[in-house]
C-alpha cells in the first residue's frame, strides 16, 4: 500500500547538509501530525515538501521555523543541534518562513512590517533611513516593492514579496515557503520561481511546501512526501520519479481523477447576473460590470486568483453584499440588494467559503444549524413556536443521509472537524432541493475523502436539475466538475470557456487540455479571451 | 462668572480623565479592552488617600495608588489573556471588584481629617501669557503638568518608537508580531498594567489634588466610564484624548459653577432660583458622552478605520485549520 | 491554543499540560465548576475580610442564619431576590444577543418612575381598585423601561454606538431624572421622598392574608415574586421554544450566519433592548409597589441592575436557573447589610464573578497532570 523510497546518498556527499530533522514527533489533541519524521536539506537546493491537506507538512516546517515545539526529535542546523523556543531563535539560526497566510499588519507600511520584532532601531525610528535600505535589498533579489506603501494597498503578489524581504532582511539562509503559489496566477508563479532561483544563486536554500504535484516537480531539485504524518519519501531527486509515483506516495492509492459525469443537458437560465458593480469592504471597486448566467442542470465555474472579486461576487449573488449597479435575477425575480430571505424562499442555496464565521453558528447545536433556512415554516415552527421534536427528527435524518459523524445532533458544531462541518452545511443547503446553488471554495482544507464527497454532491445537484455556480481556486476541480468556466480578473470577466466533454484519464489529469489550462491561465492574469484568440495563442498540448 | 477660573479648574478636573483615558488607550491599542477603569480609579483614590494619611507623604500615596491599581488590573489580564475569557464580562467584574475592595479597605477613611496634598505651583514665564497662562500654567497641581507632558510623550511613543511599533502590531495583527518573535502575551499583560497604573494615578489625582478626600463610590462619579467612551472618541489617539478629556473637565466645572450666580448671560439664572434644575445639569456630562460616542462611531464607520483590529479578541496561537 | 503551554514545576516531578477539549464535558460539569468557583470566591472573600479586620467565619455564618434561618428571614430573602430576578432576566435576554446591557439599573429606575407616575401624577385616582392600579402600573413600568432600553438599542443599531457605555451613561441620567421628580415635584413635605402610595397601588403581600393563614404574619413577600417567576417561565419559552428566540440565539452566536439566514439584526437589536428594558422596568415597578410604596431614590437605585448582570452570568443566561441564583444573591445582600465592613457584599459579588469567568476556562480546556521523564 505505501511505498517508501529511501534517500539517495549520492547527492548528500557533494553538498553540505544545512538542515537535518531527525525523528520529529508532533501531537495535537486528537491527532498525530508528525510521526517520527526525518528531513534533510542540502545547501543550495530547492527542496519540495509534498503532501495533501492535513498531511503534516506545514506542521513539520512550523516546528523547524520555531513556531511549534516538537514532542520528540532533534533539529540540526549545519550539524549543530538546536532548540527553538520561538520563531526568533529559528531566525537567529538562519531559518525563516513565509507563511501561506501572510503575517503582515495591513495598516502599517512595508518598512514598518519588515522592521517589526527587530532590536534595531533601539528606540527612535527614523523610517526614511530604513526605506532606502529595504529598497536596495529588494533590488538585489529582484523583489520590487515601495517601502512606504501600506500593506492593504498592495496586491497579493507584492505582499508575498514583502514577506520574502522580511526574511532576507534578517539574513536567513534557509527560506521555507508554505504553499506560496496558492494565491498567485500562473504568470506570477513563474516570477516567484525566478526569485527562488535568484536566491539559490546567492547562496540560500529553499524548502517549498505544496500540495500541487506539477509545481513541485517543476521547481524542486529533490522532493520529500508526507502522508498522514509519515514520511513516505525523503529527498528523492525530482527528475528520478514519475508524477504517478509521487501521487501514489501522497495519497496511498491510485488517484482517481475521473468522475462519473454524464454529458450536460442544460435547460433554461436560472441565474442571471447582469452588469454588477460592487465595492469591497475597503470601499474600493471590487466588481466592475460582471455578467454571467447559469442554466438548470449544469455546473458553471468561476476561476481566478484569490482576491480578484470572487468573494464579492458570491456575496452579491447570495445577498450578503449590496451592489451599486446592475442586478441579479433568479428565475426572473430580482434578488440583488434585497434581504437574503427572498433568495432563500426562491430556492437559493449558498455554501460560503468561511465555514465557521459565516456558514455556521459554532456554539449552537447541529440541529440549530440545519434548521437555519427553514425555521420559519412548518414543520419546524408553527405560529411562532418552534417544534424541537420535528427539528431533531430532521437533524437525525440529515445526519444519516449526509454521513455526518457526530455523537449526537445536539453537539455544538464548533467541535466538528472541517469535513463534518461542511457536510452539515451542505446538508442544510441541498436538502431543500434548491433551484440554484453557489458554492465558494467548498473543498478548501478537506482531505481527499471529503473532497470526493463534496464533488459527488455537486454533481448530484446537477443531475437533479439545479443550477450550480462553483467558485474555486483549484483549477483541476473546476475542469473536472464544470461544464463551463468563466474567468474573473480584477472584477471583470475575461472570458468563458467550455470544458465539458473531455474525459481525463488516470494520472494525466494535469496535462489535460493544456491548451485550455494555458488559456485560462492567461485570462487569470488579465488577458481577455478575445485577445487571446486574436493572438492565436491557443497552445497545442 | 470668571471663565478663566472655571477653565483653570476644568483643566485640573480634566487631568483625571486624561490619565484614565490614555491608560485605557494603551491597553486597547494592545488589543485588550479593560472595562474596569472605574474600579481601578476607586482603588487608586482610596489607596492614595489612605497611604497619605498613614504616612503623611502624598508622593508615596501616588506611588502606592498606581502600583495597587496596576496589580489589580493584572487579574483582568490573566483572565482575558491567559484564560481567554470574554473581555467585557471580565472588565465589568473588575469594576465590582475594585469598587468593593476599595469600599472594604477604605472603611472609615472619609472621617479622616485634612491630609497633606501634592504641591500646586505656577510655571514662571508661561503663567504670564494672557488668558492661556492663567488657565494652563497658574497654580495647578503638579499632576496637571505631568498630564501635559504625558500627551506628547504618549503620542511619540506610540507612533515614532520601536516599542510603539510593536504595540501597534500586537493590537492590529498579533499573529504577525508573534511570528517575528514578539511576545504578544507579555506585551498585553504589560499594557494592561500600564492602563491600570494610569487609572490608579487618575484616582490619586482626585483624592489628592482635585477633590481631596474619600467619598466611597461617589469619589469617581462615573468618570471611569466616561474615560472609556473618550477612548472611542479619541479614535485611539492621545492628542484627541487630551482634547476630549479637558473639554469634559471644563464641562464638569461649568456645571458646578453655573448654579451659583444670580445672573447668567444677562438673564436671571434659572439654576439659582430653582435649585432642582440642577439635576438636569448633572445629566449633562453623561448625555455628552453619548453624543461624543455617536460622533466617534459615525466617524469610524465613515472612515472605515477604528479600533485596533484585534481589540476584544483573545490571541490564540496557530488555529488548527477550519 | 494548539500549542500546549507547559509550566515546569521545578520541585515536583510533575507537569501541567493544557489542551483544548475535543468533546462536550458531561452535563453536570458546568454546574460543578460554577459551584467550585463560588467556594473559591468565598474563601478569597474571607481572606480579604480578615485583612480588613473582620471575622470571615462569623460573617458567613451570619449570612446563612440571617437569610435562611427561619421563615421570617427566608421571606425577607425572597423579597430581596424578587427585583434581582427581573433585573437578571433583563440582562440575560440582552446578553444572549451579545448586547451588553449594563443599563438594567437605569431601566429599573425608570420603571419605578413610570409606575410611580401613575400614582403621583396622578394618572389614576387614589381610590382606584388594585385590580386596575396594579396592571396599569405594570404596563407603565414596562413601557418606561422599554423606552430607556430603546434609546441605546437605537443608537447601537443605527450608529453602532457602543452599548456598554451608552446604557451606563443612561443609568446616571435616570438617577438624576428621578431625583428631580422626587425632590422638586412630588416631594412630601420637603423630605427626600414622595408621599406614600394609596392601598390600591400596593402589591398584595403574604401578611395581608395573615387572618386566614396565621403563619403568614409579618411576611412581606409580595406578588412581585409571582410576577418574576412567571416572567422567567415566559422568557424561557421565548428563548428556547419560539422563532424569535432562535433568531436571538443565532444573532448572538454568529451575526453573519444570522444575516445569511435573512434575520434582521437591526430590528432585533432594538426589540431585544426594549424587551430587556421592559423586564428591568417591571422589576422597578415591583420594588416600588411591593416594598417601598413610594418613590425614593436609595431603595430603587440600589444596584439591582448590576447584581442582575452577575446573576445572569452565573445562571449561564438560563431564565429558570436565574430564579435560584437570585435567591442566593438576595441572601447575600440581605445579610450583608449588617456585616462590617459595609463594602463586603459588593466585593464578594465581584470576586464571585471573577472566579466564575475564570472557571469557564475549564469548560473549554483540560488540565492534564503528567510525570516528567528526565
Amino acid at each position: 500500500m505505501t511505498s517508501h523510497i529511501p534517500s539517495t546518498p549520492s547527492l548528500s556527499s557533494k553538498a553540505p547538509l544545512v538542515v537535518e530533522m531527525r525523528g520529529i514527533v508532533k501531537r495535537f489533541p486528537g491527532v498525530l501530525a508528525n510521526d517520527h519524521v526525518d528531513f534533510e536539506l542540502l545547501h543550495g537546493e530547492i527542496h519540495g515538501l509534498l503532501g495533501e491537506n492535513g498531511a503534516g507538512k506545514s506542521t513539520l516546517m512550523n516546528v523547524l521555523a520555531g513556531l511549534y515545539r516538537q514532542e520528540a526529535g532533534t533539529i540540526f542546523v549545519k550539524g549543530v543541534p538546536k532548540v527553538f523556543s520561538s520563531p526568533r531563535d529559528a531566525i537567529k539560526s538562519g531559518i525563516g518562513m513565509v507563511h501561506q497566510h501572510f503575517m503582515l499588519v495591513p495598516s502599517q507600511t512595508v518598512t514598518e512590517n519588515i522592521l517589526l520584532g527587530l532590536d534595531d532601531p533601539r528606540l527612535i525610528m527614523r523610517l526614511s533611513d530604513y526605506d532606502a535600505k529595504i529598497a536596495k535589498l529588494g533590488e538585489r533579489f529582484g523583489l520590487k516593492v515601495d517601502p512606504r506603501a501600506k500593506i492593504w494597498q498592495l496586491s497579493v503578489g507584492e505582499q508575498q514579496r514583502v514577506e520574502i524581504l522580511k526574511m532576507l532582511y534578517r539574513g536567513v539562509d534557509v527560506l521555507i515557503m508554505d504553499e506560496p503559489t496558492a494565491v498567485l496566477a500562473p504568470r506570477e508563479i513563474e516570477g516567484l520561481f525566478e526569485t527562488l532561483r535568484a536566491m539559490i544563486a546567492q547562496g540560500k536554500s529553499v524548502i517549498f511546501i505544496s500540495h500541487k504535484l506539477q509545481e513541485v516537480s517543476a521547481i524542486a531539485d529533490r522532493v520529500s512526501v508526507l502522508r498522514r504524518g509519515v514520511a513516505t519519501a525523503s529527498g528523492v531527486p525530482s527528475k528520478g520519479v514519475s508524477r504517478q509515483e509521487l501521487a501514489r506516495l501522497m495519497v496511498g492509492r491510485d488517484v482517481i481523477f475521473a468522475l462519473d459525469k454524464k454529458p450536460s443537458q442544460p435547460k433554461d437560465i436560472v441565474l442571471e447576473v447582469a452588469g454588477i458593480h460592487a465595492e469591497s469592504d475597503k470601499g474600493l471597486p471590487a466588481l466592475r460590470g460582471i455578467s454571467l448566467n447559469v442554466r438548470a442542470g449544469e455546473i458553471v465555474g468561476v476561476a481566478g486568483v484569490a482576491g480578484n472579486g470572487q468573494s464579492e461576487l458570491s456575496q452579491v449573488i447570495s445577498g450578503m453584499r449590496q451592489c451599486t449597479q446592475g442586478q441579479v435575477l433568479l428565475n426572473g425575480d430580482k434578488i440583488s440588494n434585497r434581504n437574503t430571505l427572498f433568495g432563500i424562499q426562491h430556492g437559493m442555496a449558498y455554501v460560503p467559503e468561511d465555514r465557521t464565521h459565516v456558514g455556521s453558528a459554532p456554539n449552537l447545536s447541529v440541529t440549530d444549524n440545519v434548521i437555519m433556512k427553514n425555521f420559519r415554516k412548518p414543520p419546524i415552527s408553527k405560529n411562532g413556536l418552534l417544534d424541537m421534536k420535528a427539528a431533531t427528527k430532521l437533524a437525525n435524518e440529515l445526519k444519516l443521509a449526509y454521513d455526518i459523524i457526530v455523537p449526537s445532533v445536539s453537539t455544538p458544531v464548533r467541535l466538528l472537524s472541517g469535513g463534518n462541518l461542511q457536510r452539515v452545511i451542505l446538508a442544510r443547503e441541498t436538502s431543500g432541493l434548491p433551484a440554484f446553488m453557489v458554492a465558494v471554495q467548498p473543498t478548501r482544507g478537506l482531505d481527499v475523502g471529503a473532497i470526493e464527497g463534496v464533488h459527488r454532491l455537486l454533481l448530484a445537484q446537477r443531475e437533479a436539475g439545479a443550477a450550480v455556480l462553483l467558485v474555486s481556486e483549484e483549477l483541476e476541480e473546476l475542469l473536472s466538475l464544470c461544464d463551463r468556466v468563466y474567468v474573473i480578473y480584477e472584477g471583470k470577466i475575461m472570458g468563458e470557456v467550455m470544458t465539458g466533454g473531455e474525459e481525463p484519464d488516470e494520472g494525466a489529469a494535469l496535462s489535460l487540455s493544456k491548451g485550455l489550462v494555458d488559456t485560462i491561465g492567461q485570462m487569470m492574469t488579465g488577458t481577455p479571451l478575445d485577445q487571446i484568440q486574436k493572438e492565436g495563442v491557443t497552445a497545442h498540448g | 462668572m470668571d471663565y478663566t477660573i472655571i477653565l483653570q479648574a476644568g483643566i485640573a478636573s480634566g487631568t483625571v480623565l486624561l490619565f484614565a483615558t490614555i491608560g485605557e488607550l494603551f491597553a486597547e491599542r494592545s488589543g485588550v479592552m479593560n472595562l474596569g477603569v472605574e474600579g481601578m480609579m476607586l482603588i487608586g483614590a482610596m489607596s492614595a488617600f489612605s497611604t497619605t494619611i498613614a504616612t503623611g507623604n502624598p508622593w508615596l500615596g501616588v506611588l502606592v495608588a498606581m502600583f495597587f491599581a496596576g496589580l489589580i488590573s493584572q487579574i483582568h489580564a490573566f483572565i482575558v489573556i491567559t484564560l481567554q475569557a470574554d473581555q467585557v464580562v471580565s472588565g465589568l467584574s473588575l469594576t465590582f471588584l475594585g469598587a468593593g475592595i476599595s469600599l472594604v479597605l477604605g472603611e472609615g477613611l472619609s472621617k479622616a481629617g485634612t491630609v497633606s496634598l501634592l504641591p500646586n505651583f505656577s510655571i514662571p514665564l508661561l503663567a504670564q501669557i494672557p488668558i492661556l497662562g492663567k488657565i494652563f500654567f497658574t497654580n495647578q497641581s503638579i499632576l496637571v503638568y505631568v498630564g501635559y507632558l504625558l500627551v506628547p510623550l504618549s503620542w511619540y511613543y506610540i507612533n515614532r518608537t520601536r516599542p510603539g511599533l510593536h504595540l501597534r502590531a500586537v493590537g492590529e495583527y498579533p499573529s504577525a508580531a508573534d511570528a517575528l518573535g514578539i511576545n504578544v502575551f507579555r506585551m498585553r499583560y504589560f499594557y494592561v498594567f500600564v492602563g491600570g497604573m494610569l487609572a490608579g494615578l487618575a484616582g490619586a489625582t482626585i483624592s489628592l489634588a482635585v477633590s481631596p478626600g474619600w467619598f466611597s463610590e461617589l469619589t469617581t462619579g462615573g468618570q471611569g466610564w466616561i474615560a472609556i467612551g473618550l477612548v472611542i472618541f479619541a479614535q485611539w489617539d492621545p492628542i484627541r484624548a487630551a482634547i476630549g478629556a479637558y473639554a469634559f473637565g471644563a464641562l464638569r466645572r461649568l456645571i458646578l459653577d453655573i448654579q451659583g450666580p444670580l445672573v447668567l448671560f444677562g438673564f436671571a439664572n434659572p439654576f439659582y432660583y430653582n435649585p432642582y434644575f440642577g439635576f438636569f445639569l448633572q445629566m449633562l456630562p453623561y448625555l455628552f458622552t453619548v453624543v461624543v460616542l455617536v460622533i466617534g462611531s459615525r466617524e469610524a464607520m465613515r472612515k472605515r478605520i477604528g479600533a485596533p483590529a484585534a481589540l476584544g479578541n483573545p490571541y490564540v496561537r496557530g488555529e488548527r485549520g477550519k | 491554543m494548539a500549542e500546549p503551554t507547559t509550566f515546569k514545576n521545578i520541585r515536583a516531578p510533575f507537569r501541567f499540560r493544557i489542551e483544548p477539549r475535543l468533546s462536550e464535558p458531561p452535563a453536570w460539569y458546568p454546574a460543578l465548576i460554577s459551584f467550585g468557583a463560588i467556594i473559591v470566591a468565598l474563601i478569597l472573600g474571607g481572606i480579604l475580610i480578615s485583612f480588613a479586620g473582620g471575622d470571615p467565619f462569623r460573617s458567613y455564618q451570619h449570612i446563612a442564619k440571617a437569610s435562611f434561618g427561619d421563615i421570617g428571614v427566608l421571606s425577607d430573602t425572597i423579597v430581596k431576590a424578587t427585583p434581582i430576578i427581573l433585573a437578571a432576566l433583563a440582562c440575560s435576554v440582552a446578553f444572549r444577543m451579545k448586547l451588553w446591557n449594563i443599563g438594567a439599573e437605569g431601566q429599573f429606575i425608570m420603571g419605578a418612575f413610570g409606575a410611580s407616575a401613575i400614582v403621583l401624577a396622578p394618572v389614576l385616582p387614589a381610590e382606584t381598585s388594585r385590580w386596575i392600579f396594579i396592571p396599569v402600573m405594570m404596563v407603565a413600568g414596562m413601557t418606561a423601561g422599554a423606552v430607556w432600553g430603546f434609546i441605546p438599542g437605537f443608537l447601537k443599531a443605527k450608529f453602532n454606538v457602543n452599548e456598554i457605555i451608552s446604557t451606563l451613561m443612561l443609568n446616571y441620567v435616570a438617577v438624576a431624572w428621578v431625583n428631580f421628580w422626587i425632590f422638586g415635584v412630588w416631594t412630601e413635605g420637603g423630605f427626600q421622598m414622595t408621599p406614600k402610595f394609596p392601598d390600591g397601588a400596593w402589591l398584595p403581600r403574604l401578611l395581608d392574608y395573615a387572618k386566614a393563614f396565621p403563619i403568614f404574619r409579618g411576611l412581606t413577600t409580595h406578588l412581585g415574586l409571582v410576577i418574576g417567576i412567571v416572567a422567567a417561565i415566559i422568557l424561557w419559552f421565548i428563548i428556547f421554544r419560539s422563532r424569535w428566540g432562535y433568531e436571538i440565539r443565532l444573532i448572538g452566536d454568529n451575526p453573519n450566519a444570522a444575516r445569511y439566514a435573512g434575520i434582521n439584526i437591526t430590528r432585533n437589536t432594538i426589540w431585544v433592548m426594549m424587551l430587556s428594558g421592559a423586564l428591568a422596568g417591571l422589576g422597578g415597578m415591583s420594588e416600588v409597589a411591593g416594598v417601598v410604596h413610594r418613590l425614593q431614590t436609595a431603595p430603587v437605585a440600589a444596584g439591582y441592575g448590576f447584581t442582575g448582570i452577575i446573576v445572569a452570568w452565573l445562571a449561564k443566561l438560563n431564565p429558570l436557573a436565574i430564579i435560584f441564583v437570585s435567591i442566593l444573591f438576595g441572601a447575600l445582600i440581605l445579610a450583608g447589610r449588617e456585616i462590617q465592613p459595609s463594602g463586603v457584599p459588593k466585593m464578594i459579588q465581584g470576586i464571585i464573578l471573577v472566579c466564575l469567568i475564570a472557571s469557564d476556562f475549564l469548560l473549554r480546556y483540560r488540565i492534564i497532570l503528567e510525570r516528567v521523564e528526565e
